[in-house]
Parts: structure tokens; C-alpha cells; sequence
């Protein structure tokens, strides 16, 4: 049992996670200033119509994996992390809570404004504007909290190591 | 005031100053 929820269960969280924070990168350090130099001579049209979408997919559900198989991987412990309830949690909870506000921020902050961007539901002008800079801002917060995020997941299981 | 979340330099530099805030907080929780 302790194979498929402790072992399984993290190699899938890992190789879930690997996909959604890589293409959260992909999105901050490679398509937005790709995006930005391509409206100089408006050659984006094929990364927003053939890549953006396909991106997005991949993100989107890579994200809802992560959680769950953290949510497999906490078991029992899942209340103990995410209520600070037992020391050995605190570097997993700290952790867990920043995933936490991650899949919420690409559910309900990137993605339905990332649908209006790319023209997937109708939008005026000004509703794309609007929903093109709080989707970047979404997308740069999930950056920047990915990297404490990915501190104390690596700590979540050395805390002797990294906490002395 | 410009927004650090608008370049990438100050995203990650954001990001590693809030690892340090959080880590201190967790670090005393454990003392």
C-alpha cells in the first residue's frame, strides 16, 4: 500500500509537477517576451492559434494531477499540513498551501481570462486588456511563489537538513 | 511604485525574498 501511495504517488506528483511549473516557465520566460517581440512585426499569430492552446491544456490539467497526487501523497496527513497541526508538517504545509493558491490563481485567474484573450468566449476590447494583464499578473505571481514553493517541497522531507 | 511582477528579474528576486521571509517564519516555528 505504502508502494502505490508513497511511491507511486510521488513519482506521478513529481512528473505532474515537472509539467505544470515547466510550462508555467515556458509561458514567463519564453512565450510572453517571444509574444511581446513578435507584435514589433506581427508574426505571433501561429503561437497564439497552434501553441497557446495546446499549452494551456497541458497546464491547466498538469496542475489538477499535481494536487491531487499531493493530496494521495499527504494521505492521512493532509490536516496536519494544511493546519499546521504536527511539526514534522510545517515545511509541507507551507508548501502545500502555496500549490494551493497556484491551482486556484490558474483556475480561476489564468485560464476563463486566457479563454478571452485567445477568443475562445466572446470579449470587447477593453474585457481582452483587462483580462490580458490579470492573466500576466496571475501568471507572474504563480512564478514568483513557485520558487518558495519548490524550497520547501524539496525541504518537506529533509527538514533535519534544511532546518537544522 | 513599478509592479516588481512586470519584469522577470524582479519576479524571481520577489520569489527568493519571500523563500527567506517563509523560511525564517518556519525556521522559529521549529526552535
Amino acid at each position: 500500500m505504502d508502494f502505490i501511495q508513497l511511491g507511486i504517488g510521488r513519482w506521478l506528483h513529481i512528473a505532474s509537477g515537472v509539467m505544470w511549473i515547466g510550462l508555467l516557465y515556458y509561458f514567463n520566460f519564453v512565450q510572453v517576451p517571444a509574444l511581446a517581440e513578435a507584435a514589433k512585426d506581427n508574426t505571433g499569430a501561429g503561437i497564439t492559434k497552434h501553441v497557446a492552446p495546446r499549452a494551456l491544456f497541458w497546464f491547466r490539467w498538469a496542475a489538477v494531477a499535481t494536487w491531487l497526487f499531493g493530496a494521495m501523497l499527504l494521505g492521512a496527513g493532509f490536516f496536519k499540513a494544511f493546519f499546521f497541526m504536527d511539526r514534522a508538517f510545517y515545511a509541507i504545509g507551507v508548501g502545500a498551501w502555496l500549490g494551493t493558491i497556484m491551482i486556484f490563481n490558474v483556475w480561476v485567474l489564468i485560464w476563463p481570462n486566457q479563454k478571452k484573450i485567445l477568443g475562445m468566449v466572446q470579449a470587447t476590447d477593453a474585457e481582452k486588456a483587462r483580462a490580458r494583464r490579470v492573466a500576466f499578473l496571475a501568471s507572474r505571481t504563480n512564478t514568483m511563489l513557485s520558487i518558495p514553493m519548490l524550497f520547501f517541497m524539496a525541504a518537506a522531507g529533509h527538514q533535519g537538513i534544511f532546518f537544522g | 511604485m513599478k509592479n516588481p511582477l512586470d519584469s522577470l528579474w524582479g519576479t524571481v528576486i520577489s520569489g527568493l525574498v519571500l523563500t527567506l521571509i517563509l523560511y525564517q517564519i518556519v525556521n522559529f516555528a521549529l526552535r
